[in-house]
C-alpha cells in the first residue's frame, strides 16, 4: 500500500506541521515516508504546500506530479492542484477560503468545515488536526493511536498538555468531513 | 544506541556528525543547508562528546579552519550550499596540496551566481573535476536518500583517514529538506589525542622530543619534488580508483536502456522506471554513488545488452560526459536535466526517455 | 687562554636556542625577522612547551619560518593564518598556538580573519611584522606603507588620491572587546631586542593562561632594506625617523 498526499495552503495554517505529524504516525507504524515541502521564502506567510507519502514499500521518487490525495486550504493551491489528483483519488478542502469551488467529477470530492468548527471551538490552532481527521476518516492510512505517538513525538514536550485538545480535534474533523455529490 | 527518527537530511547530517565521533564543525549559514549548524547548536555536543561547533566569518574561513582541524589529526567538517563551496575552493586545493583528511557537505543549490536556494545538481563538474587550482582530486559521494546522508559522513571520514584525502557529501536541497525515516548509528568516542599521535604520526600536534617537527604544508618551490609530489598524489588517486568505485544497480542487467542518475534525481528515476514498466518500456537505474571515483567498469559491462542510456541530472549536462567517456561511443548516450532549481518529474523522464531513443 | 680555553661550555655566554636549527635562512641580510625568529625560539625553549605549541606560517617572506623553528607548523593560505589558529586553539585548548604574519597578509587579504580572530577572544598570540612593503614578490605596495613611500606599484610614492592612507590595524585591533594585549615593539637595537622578547614572552603566556580570555597581538614594526633599497643600517634610520611617527612603540592595550 502506498498513499501519495499534497497539503496546500498560506504559511501560517499548519500546513508543515500536519504533514510532519501524518508522517510521524507513519513512521511510528513502521511504515516508509517521505515529507518534502516547498522550501524557501515562501513559507514565510505566501503559499506553503508539502508531499507526504506513506508506504509499506521503500519510496521512489519524493517528488510527484499527480497525487492519491490533495488536502487544499486556499484558492490559489486549488487553482495550482485540482488538475494533479489521479482520476479516482481524493480531493479535501474547506470552504472557508475558496471561492471557486472544484469541478472535476472523476475524483472524490471532499468538503470539511475546519475553519468555522476550530474557531466554535475556541482552538483556532486546533484547525490543521480538524483537516487531519477528516483526512482520517476517508483514508484511514494510519490507525489513530499511531497518529497520537506522531504527534507527540513531533510536538515539543512543552506543548504535551495540548495533546487531548488535538485528540478532540482529530475526532470532530472524522465527524464533519462530507462527500460533495 | 541506534535510533529510528523521522529527519530532515540536513539534520540527520548534523546528528551522525555528534555520533560518529566528530572533533570540530566549521560553517558558515547559507540556504538550503543553515539546519545543520543550527541543529548542532540546539544539540551542544561540546557538552556531550566534546565536539568543537563554530560559526566561521565566511566560507572562506571556515574551510580554512577545516584545513587547521585536518592538519591536527582531527576529524573536522563544515557545510555549505554552492555559492559558498564556491569560495571554498582555496582551501579545497590546499587540503588537497597538503595530503590531509576532511570532510566537506555542499548541499547544492540552483547557480550561476547568487542563483536560487531550489535543489540543483549543476556543481558536479566542480566537484568531480576540481574546483580549485592544481591537479587534485577528491572523493565525492552523492547521498539519494536522508538515510545516506547520514550514513555518508562517517563513511566520507573513514575514506579520507584511510587516502588522507578530502571527501566531498555532494547533495542538494531536495534531500537537505525533505524527511525521511533514518536510522542513526550509535555513539563513537572521539579519538585521544595520544590515539591520534599513533595514528597520524604526521599529524601537528606539538614536536615531541623523538620526533622531527611536522610541517603541514603544500609549498614546494622546487619543480623536481612538486612533480614528485604529484606523481604521488596520482599514484593515491589510481589507488582510490581501483578500491573505491561505489555505484547501485537496479535492474540494470535485464533493461533495454539504463537511465544513469546520482543523488534526488535517482529517486526521480525509480519513479519513472515504474511509470515507464506499464508502458512496455523496460529501463534500468545504474546511481553512482561515489561520483568520484566513477563506475565506468559498470558502465561497460552493461554494454553488452542495453541499446542505449540517458543520463538525468538537474543540470545542463555535467555527469553525461563521464558517462560517454565510459560508453565510448558504443551505444547511444543522451541527456536529460532540469535547471535552475526546478527537478523534473518522473512523467517527463519517460517522456524524454520516449523521445531521445524514439520510442 | 687558548681558544680550546675560551669554547669550554663553563665560559658559554651566548647561544643560539636549540630550537633554532642550522638551516641557512632565505631572509636577506639586514631583515628583521631572523632576528624575530630567534626570540621565538627562545621563548617557547626557555617556557619549555616544544610539545604543546603549534605555529601558523604566513603567505610572505616568512612563508618558510617553519624550516628554520624546530616546532610543529601548518602553513596558511594567504591571510589565513587567524582562522586556522583560532580552529587549532578550539581543538587543543591547552596548546601555545600563535600565528607569524606580515603586513599583506594580516592587513590586506587576511584583514577579515585577523578582525574576527581577535574579536572571538581566543587565548592566541599574533605576531605582526610590519615593513610596509611586500618583501617576497618584490617591493610592492602594503597596505601599511606611508603616504609618499615608494614602492613597485606606487613608484611615485604612495598617494592617498589613489592608494588611501597607511592602515594602522594595530590600532584598530587594540578597540576589539576580544583583545587582551596588544603592543607595538621594535628589533633595531639591543634595548629593543630584549622589549620585543619581553613581549612575545607575554603573549605567550597569556596565550597559554586558561583563567583570562583574550588575544595577545604584537607588531614588530620592522625594517625591509632590500625593498626600501637601503643599506641595513640607513634602513633603521629610515624607521625610527619615518615609521615610528605613524606606527609609534609601545603598548596599545594590556589588561
Amino acid at each position: 500500500m502506498k498513499h501519495e498526499i499534497i497539503i496546500a495552503g498560506f504559511g501560517g495554517q499548519g500546513v508543515l506541521s500536519m504533514g510532519k505529524i501524518l508522517a510521524y504516525s507513519g513512521l511510528m507504524q513502521g511504515k516508509e515516508v517521505t515529507w518534502l515541502p516547498a522550501y524557501g521564502p515562501e513559507q514565510r506567510g505566501g503559499t506553503a504546500n508539502v508531499t507526504v507519502i506513506i508506504s509499506d514499500e521503500r519510496i521512489s521518487s519524493p517528488i510527484l506530479n499527480t497525487y492519491d490525495t490533495a488536502i487544499i486550504l486556499n484558492q490559489q493551491s486549488l487553482d495550482k492542484f485540482e488538475s494533479k489528483v489521479k482520476p479516482g483519488g481524493n480531493l479535501i478542502y474547506d470552504p472557508y477560503g475558496i471561492s471557486t469551488a472544484p469541478t472535476r467529477t472523476d475524483i472524490n470530492v471532499y468538503t470539511i468545515d475546519a475553519m468555522d468548527t476550530a474557531l466554535a471551538m475556541g482552538a483556532a490552532k486546533s484547525f490543521n488536526m480538524i483537516i487531519l481527521g477528516g483526512l482520517l476518516q476517508i483514508c484511514p492510512i494510519v490507525d489513530l493511536e499511531y497518529v497520537m505517538l506522531g504527534l507527540k513525538k513531533s510536538l515539543p514536550e512543552r506543548h504535551h498538555h495540548l495533546l487531548p485538545q488535538n485528540e478532540a480535534a482529530i475526532k470532530k474533523g472524522m465527524e464533519i468531513i462530507t462527500k460533495k455529490d | 544506541m541506534e535510533e529510528v527518527r523521522l529527519m530532515k537530511g540536513n539534520e540527520a547530517l548534523a546528528e551522525a556528525a555528534i555520533r560518529c565521533g566528530c572533533d570540530g564543525y566549521f560553517g558558515y549559514p547559507i540556504t538550503p543547508q543553515s539546519e545543520v549548524m543550527e541543529t548542532l547548536m540546539l544539540l551542544k555536543p561540546w557538552e556531550t562528546t566534546g565536539m568543537v561547533v563554530m560559526q566561521a566569518e565566511s566560507e572562506v574561513a571556515s574551510i580554512n579552519m577545516v584545513y587547521a582541524g585536518a592538519g591536527c589529526g582531527k576529524k573536522v567538517m563544515t557545510s555549505t550550499s554552492s555559492p559558498g563551496f564556491s569560495l571554498m575552493q582555496e582551501g579545497v586545493s590546499y587540503i588537497a596540496g597538503a595530503d590531509i583528511p576532511a570532510l566537506v557537505v555542499n548541499v547544492m543549490r540552483g547557480g550561476p551566481g547568487l542563483g536560487t536556494i531550489q535543489p540543483s545538481q549543476a556543481d558536479y563538474f566542480q566537484t568531480v573535476k576540481g574546483g580549485g587550482h592544481g591537479d587534485y582530486r577528491q572523493i565525492t559521494l552523492a547521498p539519494a536518500s536522508v538515510q545516506e546522508m547520514a550514513d555518508f559522513v562517517s563513511l566520507g571520514f573513514d575514506l579520507a583517514f584511510k587516502y588522507n584525502i578530502l571527501s566531498v557529501i555532494l547533495a542538494d536541497g531536495l534531500i537537505g529538506q525533505m524527511m525521511e525515516k533514518v536510522v542513526l548509528p550509535p555513539y563513537q568516542a572521539r579519538r585521544t589525542n595520544e590515539e591520534i599521535r599513533k595514528e597520524c604520526p604526521w599529524a601537528s600536534l606539538g614536536r615531541t622530543a623523538d620526533r622531527k617537527r611536522n610541517v603541514i604544508t603544500s609549498l614546494e618551490l622546487e619543480p623536481g619534488p612538486m612533480e614528485a609530489r604529484n606523481l604521488a598524489l596520482q599514484e593515491k588517486y589510481r589507488t582510490i580508483e581501483a578500491n573505491e568505485v561505489r555505484f547501485e544497480n537496479v535492474g540494470c542487467d535485464d533493461a533495454d536502456y539504463l537511465l544513469m542518475a546520482f543523488g534526488s534525481s535517482a529517486r526521480i528515476c525509480q519513479k519513472a522506471i515504474e511509470i515507464a514498466a506499464e508502458q512496455g518500456i523496460k529501463l534500468g537505474l545504474l546511481r553512482p554513488i561515489t561520483l568520484w571515483p566513477f563506475c565506468t567498469e559498470e558502465i561497460q559491462r552493461q554494454l553488452s545488452h542495453i541499446k542505449g542510456i540517458l543520463s538525468v541530472e538537474f543540470n545542463a549536462g555535467q555527469m553525461v560526459e563521464d558517462v560517454k567517456l565510459a560508453v565510448e561511443g558504443k551505444v547511444p548516450v543522451h541527456h536529460f536535466g532540469r535547471m535552475g532549481g526546478i527537478v523534473p518529474t518522473p512523467e517527463e523522464v519517460v517522456e524524454a526517455v520516449k523521445s531521445k531513443f524514439n520510442l | 687562554m687558548t681558544a680550546q680555553d675560551i669554547i669550554k661550555p663553563e665560559n658559554l655566554v651566548y647561544s643560539k636556542p636549540s630550537l633554532l636549527n642550522d638551516n641557512t635562512m632565505h631572509y636577506c641580510p639586514g631583515c628583521s625577522h631572523g632576528v624575530v625568529h630567534k626570540l621565538i625560539a627562545e621563548v617557547i625553549e626557555e617556557m619549555g612547551i616544544m610539545d604543546k605549541t603549534v605555529g601558523v606560517s604566513p603567505v610572505g617572506c616568512a612563508v618558510f619560518a617553519y624550516n628554520y623553528i624546530d616546532i610543529d607548523w601548518q602553513e596558511a593560505a594567504h591571510g589565513r593564518a587567524p582562522a586556522i589558529a583560532t580552529a587549532i586553539k578550539r581543538l587543543l585548548p591547552e596548546h601555545l598556538v600563535f600565528t607569524y604574519q606580515g603586513d599583506g597578509d594580516l592587513a590586506a587579504i587576511g584583514t577579515a580573519e585577523t578582525i574576527h580572530a581577535v574579536n572571538r577572544g581566543d587565548n592566541l598570540a599574533m605576531i605582526f611584522i610590519n615593513n610596509a612593503i611586500y618583501g617576497m614578490t618584490g617591493g610592492q605596495m602594503a597596505p601599511t606603507t606611508l603616504e609618499g613611500m615608494k614602492t613597485a606599484t606606487c613608484p611615485y610614492g604612495r598617494d592617498p588620491q589613489l592608494n588611501g592612507y597607511h592602515l594602522p590595524i594595530t590600532n584598530l585591533v587594540a578597540q576589539l572587546e576580544g583583545a587582551r594585549y596588544v603592543t607595538r615593539q621594535s628589533v633595531h637595537t639591543a634595548a629593543a631586542v630584549r622589549n620585543a622578547k619581553k613581549a612575545i614572552r607575554k603573549a605567550f603566556e597569556n596565550a597559554l593562561c586558561p583563567e583570562k580570555k583574550g588575544a595577545s597581538f604584537v607588531e614588530i614594526v620592522s625594517t625591509c632594506n632590500s625593498g626600501w633599497k637601503l643599506s641595513p643600517e640607513k634602513a633603521n634610520q629610515w624607521m625610527v625617523e619615518n615609521m615610528f611617527k605613524a606606527y609609534p612603540i609601545g603598548d596599545l592595550k594590556n589588561i
